[in-house]
């Protein structure tokens, strides 16, 4: 490994030195940006909290979309990018549900038996569709090169997209609003909307199960053995397939609860709904190191926060107008970066390469 | 116990088993040895069903093998430590030895076993939080061979067990092999180290570019011209 990254300087030097140069401008654009917004004094410590505790409400649903993209790749080394519309069906779905219950005022009257139902039809239809997606699209293509899976996911996302389209339309739905989650609670600078615990609670609590599962179990060990190395583990008489399977599952019912969640905050769905969260997720499976799970819950925090602090942080003191509108630019600049500085992300453990 | 009929394995198109025959009675060690590339490890991976063959049969015990899933076949009593151990790195040794056991649902055998596998290796037992992937090459190949004796195999493949370890290891290692076979382990012992593979066999298969080119007892073998000359470095 070392030989290979002095080979590389020595080879690329001009690019990298182009690179280098265009990192050190960043840093230099967020360190005096930072510097100048706060030193102005624009905004008060409470504006800046409730910027945090949103990034990290975001970021909590970025971090479950994350752990599908990164548990696929850790086993099959492959993006599937089809899951943005795993995120997407469930909650689209489970808004016919949820616009039945509030119709009935079953919503409003039980909100939390309301509420798990929804639950659990979203996660349902996202495992479905995840597991669907995996047997029909992927598992034919196990041992072709691995462009061509790749290729598949990328149709099998499209074809689910306009699947949905055509199924629920294309106008945007509006989520029915749940009364007893309409409160805040206010700490000293803290104020913490209903919905936002929610969220956060729930992330917390399923990436607290799903660390226990892949830690303690026997699945979830054999789920690390076949990341590792999967005809080894054939050896061992596990199932291969069943473990994909597994966790594709794993995978669909995070984002079947984030999407939910996200529905929740943002209070509508659409059929294209899954793109921007789902290339978000991605980033931030990226920045925490790809296929490390610890590193996708990180680096989704990670990103919502810098996501929702950076425009205000960085941009305004440079005097850019509307930064808000800026925070995409601001996630997927983090992308490039990472892939340009650090291409293992943050956790970045290189995941041992395949042999043949 | 654990037979082959003239079986033939395929990578794409290179043709890699020719028509192998061989056979495992229970309770022996029979070695296969041959040089780099003659086709040893493709004949584990097949019997494993990593590999399925184009033509032939295996057959343990009676029952068909070929065709069959590798979890299946470990299921059936065929358990492997594969070329180069293969230990799952990130896993904690008593991680991999779990994942050895994965078929099994009897707790108190499998806690006995890995007692069993703690005994003949007082190394693994030391190390048994520690990842696999911090393992010296030695303890490695404990953990593989440990791994491949959790499910109870009834034939026990083993790939170079002694492959690029320190001549003192090499020697606990065939001292482990010998000690398996005592307790009642059928064994198929692929070896480039035709020695010390023959001197722990009761018999052996020579393979030559995907041909079994000679097969006899081990002290036969040991006299043979072919082999002295080709796998013990005589003259
Ligand atoms: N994955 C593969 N794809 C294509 N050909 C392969 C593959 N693995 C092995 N071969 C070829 O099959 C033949 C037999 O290889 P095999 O690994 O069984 O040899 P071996 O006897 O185990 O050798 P060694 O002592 O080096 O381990 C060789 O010619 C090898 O090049
Ligand atoms: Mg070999």
């Amino acid at each position: 490994m070392v030989a290979t990254r002095t080979k590389r300087v020595i080879r690329l030097e001009p690019t990298d030195v182009f690179i280098y140069i265009i990192g050190a401008l960043i840093v230099f654009v967020v360190v005096v940006g930072s510097i100048a917004t706060l030193s102005q004094g624009k905004y008060s410590i409470n504006a800046w909290v409730d910027l945090f505790v949103f990034g990290v409400t975001l970021g909590s649903i970025y971090s479950l979309i994350a752990l599908g993209y990164t548990m696929v790749y850790g086993i099959l080394r492959m993006i599937n990018f089809a899951h943005s519309e795993v995120f997407m069906s469930g909650p689209f779905t489970a808004y016919f549900l949820a616009e039945a219950f509030s119709r009935s005022g079953f919503l409003n009257q039980s909100p939390v038996i309301a509420l798990i139902l929804i639950f659990a039809l979203s996660m349902g239809t996202s495992v479905l569709v995840a597991v669907l997606i995996e047997r029909i699209a992927y598992r034919p293509l196990r041992n072709a090169p691995r462009l061509v899976p790749l290729i598949t996911a990328i149709g099998a996302s499209f074809f689910v997209q306009y699947m949905f389209r055509g199924l629920y339309g294309t106008n945007i739905k509006v989520y029915p609003e749940i009364e007893a989650l309409k409160g805040q609670i206010t700490l000293g600078a803290f104020r913490v909307s209903y919905i936002q615990i929610l969220v956060i609670v729930a992330a917390a609590a399923m990436m607290l199960g799903l660390h226990l599962f892949v830690q303690k179990t026997r699945t979830g060990k054999a789920m690390r053995a076949v990341a590792e190395d999967r005809s080894t583990a054939a050896l061992m008489g596990i199932n291969v397939d069943n473990i994909i399977v597994t966790t594709f599952i794993l995978g669909g019912a995070l984002a079947g609860a984030a999407g939910v969640l996200y529905a929740l905050v943002f209070t509508q769905v659409h059929f294209f709904m899954g793109f921007i969260p789902g290339i978000k997720a991605f980033t931030a499976a990226v920045l925490g190191g790809i296929g490390n799970i610890p590193g996708a819950m990180l680096g989704g925090l990670f990103l919502g926060v810098i996501e929702s602090l950076g425009p205000m942080l960085f941009l305004d003191g440079l005097g850019i107008t509307a930064p808000y509108q800026l925070k995409d630019a601001i996630a997927f600049s983090l992308l490039v970066l990472v892939l340009i500085f650090r291409p293992t992300g943050i956790l970045g453990e290189r995941i041992r390469e395949k042999k043949a | 116990m654990l037979e082959l009929r003239d079986v033939h394995s395929y990578y794409g198109h290179i043709h890699a088993l020719k028509g192998i025959s061989l056979s495992v009675e229970k309770g022996e060690i029979v070695t296969l040895i041959g040089a780099n590339g003659a086709g040893k490890t493709t004949t584990l991976r097949t019997i494993s069903g990593l590999l399925h063959p184009r033509h032939g049969s295996i057959w343990l015990d009676g029952e068909r093998l070929d065709g069959l899933p590798p979890d299946i076949i470990v299921r059936k009593g065929v358990g492997q430590s594969p070329e180069g151990r293969q230990i799952f790195p990130r896993l904690t040794v008593m991680e991999n030895l779990e994942m050895g056991a994965y078929t099994r649902n009897d707790k108190e055998g499998i806690r006995r076993d890995l007692e069993h596998v703690f005994g003949l290796f007082p190394r693994l037992a030391e190390r048994r939080n520690q990842p696999g992937g911090t393992l010296s090459g030695g303890e490695q190949q404990m953990l593989a061979i440990g791994r491949a004796l959790m499910c109870r195999p009834r034939v026990l493949l083993l790939d170079e067990p002694s492959m690029g370890l320190a001549p003192l290891l090499v020697e606990t290692i065939f001292n482990i092999i010998r000690e398996l076979n005592r307790e009642g382990t059928t064994i198929l012992l692929v070896e480039q180290n035709a020695a010390k593979a023959l001197a722990v066999a009761h018999r052996g298969y020579v393979i030559e570019t995907g041909h079994i080119v000679l097969s006899d007892n081990a002290a036969n073998l040991r006299q043979n011209d072919l082999v002295r000359k080709a796998y013990l470095g005589e003259t």
